[in-house]
């Protein structure tokens, strides 16, 4: 059991939630620049945007799914990855909520021609984005960003660093699932040695007062965590490298994706091995608390690190993270207006 | 040639084992010429360094000049002006260049820009492989005839054994040491030390194994073949202890530290000067070199391996770079930092005795490579030694400043950070070729 790590409490309201519709609605406080991970979030942040989420969900339940609070906003995804679901959802975020979107991606911009990531930054900014909203394959580069450019930076997943909103609408998730997350067994499964998702998970749910247990081969696990080392690190969690162990007792599991080229370097002898050691399925989530719910960042391999009946069985919310998803971005992009 | 009278300083001559409190020391036509109380001045320029330590001009045995072929990094001229601010009389030039120096014509052309435009001597070291490669002996008598003070494919370590060990055997004709950068690329390939701090930042970790395992290799071919490894820039507890033990044995090893690994940590990267408390992470590419920096328990261990012989010599791995080579995404940025101007405050800083922090500046490193076969009297004040003397303030405070720093270089993790000790005067073959007071404060 870990203790949450909560800084100095944000002055906020709390139980008030703002009203999208208006666009004038009361912050509780938020006063925070740019979204670049977890770590710094105090727990009020944290609920404050689940707490907006909620507002946004029937946003998105309406017959015309609009609340032009973001309207003259223009918001900039700028993606130097790939991805489906993280910059749909952020594009459509930001439209129900008014706002001008322009999507760029890597190919197809002057990043082919060699320019710098600060001048691409300073660029977008100069033609008027407010928010940028970024994915990069290096950790860090976002904050390189948000430290020379004046817009809001919003990291969208950075190397293995961190996906902060993957985080959020996790926890969002789980809170709609289990009612709270104070106390519960929350396992991480897979490569967590790569994954931005595993950290930004460790941070928020250990905020929230999870138990996280993060379980894997020991090739898959980074240095140092669990533990005993500076406050500045990553938060405690539990270490466990059997996955039939991990899962006992656990009130949710997050399968993470597996990269295929894991097996070069020796960090894995073959995906049979790993699905046979360390696959999240119904055999093994018998062990875990009845129901207990499965979690999967996308996109899956599924019968690797997922069997297709948990991937799509009762217990998965995979396809809830991805609308939740969608909510937890408006609430971001909402709390973040009127940046200058 | 003038002469120049150093009067009323605190001579410390670590060689000589002396520490006179108020002394003097002449210098004329290049060479030392008495060191004591009361010299007369005769016709000498006086150098007042009452209140001030007189030491023997430092020695560089890690210094990257990036000519040719790195210009815009740094030059002869640049570089060799750095090291005389920072109290340097003798750098070793590395021959990571483009071209390699890997050959006379190389060495050569380094020789004759330090002889029209070095403010201070320049040793060059040679390649230990053409073109660096890592494959084939590159002609390491012709080098040695060059003036060559040692081998070195430095950037990249010697990584097949049996290169080294032919090396090592190869070099020993000459007396001259080969100099390894120990890492183990297999196990390397990171951008930062691996631990909970590239655990929390994301990035990929170098193992203090990496190191480690290179040290060993160096040690039992030092065994094998009886040939002189210079370890450079060692960083780790591990290779530390592996170094003392070569020398109880009584192999030919000799090791360097950077003042950068006796005072900085990992946590470096995350977290600069102005960082603490809720600031992002910083992902400080100026805290970003090979090796990287490593845990609080590696530094104790480089320090306590400095303060009992087991490290001989403390050296720079001054590593100049264009600002965009530092100002972009940590894992694109270039390995490395400058580190002639700021040696002697953050060698200072390690509360290691004042005579064996000048020892490890001065007779140390000469020493270690045997630089004194060619130059008698480097690194000391011996009557007839090379009229090179640091004079310095180890109590003056000063500010890191970027448009202050001779060399071109401007990346180094201590920018903005005030530090404790400064050089007042360099004199480097009887020639005062640093005066702060001329330079400007």
């Amino acid at each position: 059991m870990t203790a949450p790590r909560t800084t100095e409490p944000a002055r906020v309201e709390l139980g008030r939630r703002p009203d999208p519709a208006l666009g004038t609605g009361p912050d509780r406080g938020w006063s925070r620049r740019h979204v670049l991970d977890l770590d710094d979030f105090t727990l009020d942040e944290i609920e404050l945007v689940l707490d907006t989420a909620d507002a946004m969900k029937e946003v998105l339940a309406r017959d015309v799914p609009r609340a032009p609070a973001l309207r003259g906003t223009t918001i900039v995804t700028l993606f130097y990855e790939a991805s489906t679901r993280t910059r749909a959802s952020f594009e459509l975020a930001g439209k129900v909520l008014g706002a001008d979107v322009i999507n760029l991606t890597a190919s197809g911009s002057s990043i082919e021609k060699g320019e710098s990531l600060i001048d691409t930054a300073r660029t977008l900014r100069a033609i008027g984005a407010q928010v940028l909203v970024m994915r990069h394959p290096l950790s860090g580069a976002p904050y390189l960003a948000a430290a020379h450019c004046d817009a809001r930076v919003i990291n969208a997943g950075d190397g293995w660093h961190a996906h902060p909103t993957q985080g959020l609408l996790d926890l969002y998730t789980l809170r709609r699932r289990l009612g709270g997350l104070a106390g519960k067994r929350v396992v991480i499964v897979g490569d967590i040695a790569h994954s931005r998702v595993a950290r930004s998970g460790i941070w928020g749910l250990t905020k929230m007062g999870a138990e996280v247990v993060v379980c894997g081969p020991p090739t898959l696990l980074p240095a140092g965590l669990g533990a005993p080392h500076a406050a500045d690190a990553l938060p405690p969690v539990t270490v466990e490298t059997d996955l039939d162990k991990a899962v006992c007792g656990a009130d949710a599991v997050m399968a993470l994706r597996l990269q295929q080229e894991r097996m070069a370097g020796g960090l894995l002898p073959s995906l049979r091995e790993y699905s046979r050691l360390y696959q999240v399925n119904e055999d093994r989530m018998r062990r875990a608390k009845p129901g207990a719910p499965v979690l999967h960042p996308g996109p899956m391999n599924e019968g690797i690190e997922i069997s297709a009946a948990v991937a799509h069985g009762s217990r998965s919310l995979v396809e809830e993270q991805v609308q939740n998803g969608v909510a937890v971005r408006m609430a971001l992009l909402y709390l973040m207006r009127g940046g200058k | 040639m003038t002469a120049l009278l150093v009067r009323g300083g605190r001579v410390i001559d670590p060689a000589n084992g002396l520490d006179l409190p108020e002394a003097d020391v002449l210098i004329a036509d290049g060479v030392i010429q008495a060191t004591g109380a009361g010299l007369p001045a005769g016709g000498a320029r006086v150098l007042d360094a009452a209140g001030l330590i007189v030491a023997p001009g430092f020695v560089d045995l890690h210094t990257h000049l990036r000519e040719p072929g790195y210009e815009y990094k740094e030059t002869v001229e640049t570089g060799t002006q750095a090291a005389a601010r920072g109290g340097f009389t003798t750098v070793c030039a590395m021959p990571n260049t483009d071209p390699p120096a890997d050959s006379r014509s190389v060495v050569d052309y380094v020789l004759r820009r330090a002889a029209e435009a070095g403010a201070v001597r320049v040793l060059p070291i040679g390649c230990v492989t053409k073109g660096r490669a890592g494959k084939l002996l590159a002609e390491l008598g012709g080098l040695a005839e060059a003036g060559c003070a040692g081998f070195s494919d430095d950037g990249s370590p010697v990584g097949d054994a049996a290169i080294m060990r032919r090396a090592l055997e190869y070099a020993s004709a000459f007396g001259l040491p080969v100099i390894d950068h120990p890492e183990d690329p297999q196990l390397a390939g990171g951008v930062m030390h691996e631990g909970w701090v590239s655990t929390r930042l994301g990035l990929r970790g170098i193992p203090a194994a990496s190191e480690e395992n290179a040290i060993a290799r160096d040690v039992a071919l030092a065994r094998q073949t009886g040939g002189h490894v210079h370890v450079a820039h060692i960083s780790t507890a591990g290779g530390v202890e592996l170094i003392r033990r070569a020398k109880a044995e009584g192999l030919r090893v000799t090791a360097e530290v950077t003042p950068h690994h006796l005072t900085l940590t990992h946590e470096r990267v995350m977290r600069g000067p102005g960082h603490e408390g809720g600031a992002p992470l910083a992902y400080d590419t100026n805290a970003k070199m090979y090796p990287p920096l490593r845990a609080p328990e590696d530094v104790a261990a480089c320090v306590d391996g400095l303060r009992d012989g087991t490290i001989d010599a403390i050296a720079t791995d001054h590593a100049p770079h264009a600002v965009q080579e530092k100002l972009c995404e940590f894992d694109d940025a270039a390995f490395g930092i400058v580190g002639l101007e700021t040696a002697l405050p953050l060698a200072l800083q390690t509360g290691l005795p004042l005579a064996r922090v000048l020892e490890a500046l001065t007779i140390g490193p000469v020493r270690a490579l045997g630089l004194d076969r060619r130059l008698p009297g480097l690194g000391t004040l011996s009557a007839g030694a090379p009229g090179d003397v640091t004079v310095f303030d180890p109590a003056r405070e000063w500010r890191v400043e970027a448009e202050a720093l001779a060399s071109k270089g401007k990346n180094t993790p201590f920018l903005g950070q005030t530090l404790r000790g400064q050089v007042i005067a360099t004199v480097s073959g009887g020639e005062a070729v640093f005066e702060l007071e001329k330079a400007g404060a």
